[in-house]
């Protein structure tokens, strides 16, 4: 494929995953109209979801889903050290996901919950950050499929690469939805990063935060809004804490 | 200006062969709130039982019907050597029924900027010119202060006003559009008791205004209160979320996003809507932030509609529909940031 008359130096990627759904390594391979220009950005070194290659020669790894063994690890600091760029994907890559919500309660009581008297090696759940160094996160629970064909294209053809700073309410109010607020839910979207186009509170579903805080977001206003409106202190924190994008203004 | 008078039930024709005729847009009722009070829009809609024209006022403006959040400006093909721009401003005719004086007034208000200024819009024109309004007055809500802006009534800038006068609408017409519309069906000579009526009428909407806001000498306090507290105060409780830009009926500003298609064969260049109040709105190449606190970004939207910018002749863009205030999850809200300015020594 070639750009204003010139080749594209393609992308050598590996995809891994870790703790998680693999929806995000889904995603990547959904958006059929357009997955083959897509693919044709990028060399697939090692992609389980889409290649039986396993090269170990990529420049850029992509990183699905949460640590949460000793082995993964390991795994993970060998990836760091073959690849010159570093991207964690998804929520669960970036803040640790759904499942860091385990991480509150005690380790013995929740393997007892889901697996009965089976052992089960799990530790508490760390961000891909908090392992290796990360050089880009890419939010979203799950990932955005055209967010990443935005980011692959301005990596390819070297232009910046820009992720909404803004909260959710800019696109919810450019599709003229009803705000759910009124509606009398919670709703994350005045405090997490725009990029989802909405689609949560499009669907009258208040927001859970999957892409994290926004910049500069102002949580103890919607905190005390919220609390006039009605909702308890508790339900809130447990909102804010779903994904653990904002395990910091929780503790 | 020409004045007409028609029935309820003869409107109702005329709408509904608008309706038949061209894509048209009314007041919906979207959903309630807890309260059980009714969010309306503006929506496309097949018929005159369609709208909910008894509506007291749409959570958002009719101005991205002009100004759509997202639009695109030119696009690029480079598939073969070298490259082509398309630019389309092609808009098909339209409709809006329903639209609020004030909201045609703040269309005004656009047409100065966006038309008048020294860069006039070739795609805003093409909406304005191409959309045929059909404007209608309403009894204020108790947080409306269009009045104090003197928007509480218009004089121009829309195809056809109905005014409320029992059975009957007095109707100023004035383009020959609607003129030429209004030919299809029965419409009359107001009588003089009509036009009693039309004066009454006035004069119980402008008295029922609760909301007042003194906007007299404004932005010679907003200059001298450039340091005050007041933006403090309100700046925390900000949420910088933009809401109140989107759905402002004046509120243009916006960025210029360029994106190029995943087959490196396109690409796009789009207006989008943006905000003052957004984080990175005043961020420049380099990464340095001219306004990084929440107080300085709610601080300058104030200046902007209070204070004026020479482009608008230093008038206020405010109408006073206070869709803001409405929509705005933290409360602030003009008619208390402005009193608040003005109680401080």
């Amino acid at each position: 494929m070639k750009y204003l008359g010139i080749d594209p130096q393609k992308v050598r990627v590996g995809v891994f995953d870790f703790t998680g759904c693999e929806g995000c390594e889904l995603q990547l391979a959904n958006k059929e109209d357009s997955l083959l220009d897509f693919l044709s950005l990028l060399e697939v070194v090692n992609f389980r979801e889409v290649s039986s290659d396993r090269g170990d020669d990529y420049d850029v790894a992509l990183i699905e889903g949460n640590i949460s063994r000793a082995d993964e690890i390991d795994r993970l600091k060998d990836i760091r050290a073959k690849a010159k760029v570093l991207v964690a994907i998804g929520s669960c890559a970036c803040f640790g996901g759904v499942n860091q919500q385990k991480n509150r309660f005690e380790l013995d009581d929740v393997v007892k919950e889901v697996y009965g008297d089976h052992k089960v090696e799990t530790d508490k759940v760390k961000r891909i950050a908090d392992v290796v160094k990360v050089d880009l996160e890419i939010p979203g629970c799950p990932v955005s499929k055209e967010e990443v064909e935005r980011i692959v294209v301005n990596v390819v053809l070297g232009a910046e690469i820009k992720i909404p700073k803004y909260p959710v309410c800019v696109e919810c109010k450019q599709k003229v939805n009803t705000c759910v607020v009124d509606l009398g839910q919670i709703c994350l979207g005045p405090v997490t990063r725009a990029g989802c186009d909405a689609v949560c509170p499009s669907g009258k579903v208040g927001c859970l935060g999957c892409r994290g805080p926004a910049e500069d977001a102002n949580f103890e206003s919607l905190k005390q809004i919220l609390m006039d409106k009605g909702h308890s202190d508790s339900a809130i924190v447990e909102r804010l804490r779903f994904y653990g994008a904002f395990n910091g203004t929780v503790g | 200006m020409i004045h007409k008078v028609i029935t309820k039930n003869e409107f109702k024709k005329f709408v509904d062969g608008l309706i038949e005729e061209n894509q048209t847009f009314g007041p919906k009722q979207v959903d309630k709130r807890a309260d059980g009070s009714g969010i309306y829009q503006f929506k496309e809609v097949n018929s005159y039982d369609d709208m909910d024209l008894d509506y007291t006022v749409t959570y958002s403006s009719v101005k991205n019907f002009f100004l759509p959040f997202r639009e695109e400006l030119s696009s690029f093909d480079f598939s073969d050597k070298g490259w082509d721009q398309t630019v389309e401003y092609r808009v098909n005719p339209r409709v809006i029924i329903g639209v609020r004086p004030c909201d045609i007034n703040a269309l005004n208000i656009l047409d100065k900027i966006l038309i008048g200024g020294a860069y006039p819009s070739p795609y805003y024109m093409a909406r304005r010119t191409n959309t045929f309004l059909v404007g209608m007055d309403h009894e204020p809500l108790d947080d409306c202060f269009c009045e104090s802006l003197g928007h509480d009534t218009v004089h121009r800038g829309f195809n056809l006003f109905c005014t409320d006068i029992g059975d009957k609408y007095y109707l100023t017409i004035s383009s020959s559009k609607a003129f030429g519309f209004l030919k299809n069906v029965k419409v009359a000579d107001p009588v003089n008791g009509d036009s009693v009526k039309f004066h009454e009428r006035r004069k119980y909407l402008r008295d029922s205004f609760k909301t007042k806001v003194e906007v007299a000498g404004l932005p010679s306090v907003l200059d001298i209160e450039f340091k005050s507290p007041v933006w403090k105060k309100w700046g925390d409780k900000c949420l910088n979320c933009g809401t109140c830009a989107m759905v402002c009926p004046t509120c243009y500003c916006y960025g210029i996003e360029e994106t190029i298609d995943v087959n490196l064969k396109s690409s796009r260049k789009e207006r989008v809507q943006y905000s003052c109040n957004l984080v990175d709105f005043a961020e420049v190449a380099g990464g340095h932030n001219f306004r990084p606190l929440k107080e300085d970004r709610l601080k300058y939207r104030f200046y902007h509609h209070y204070r004026g910018f020479a482009q608008n002749a230093d008038d206020p863009i405010c109408v006073g529909c206070n869709r803001c205030g409405r929509a705005c999850l933290a409360r602030i809200n003009p008619k208390d940031v402005i009193s608040d300015l003005q109680m401080e020594d």
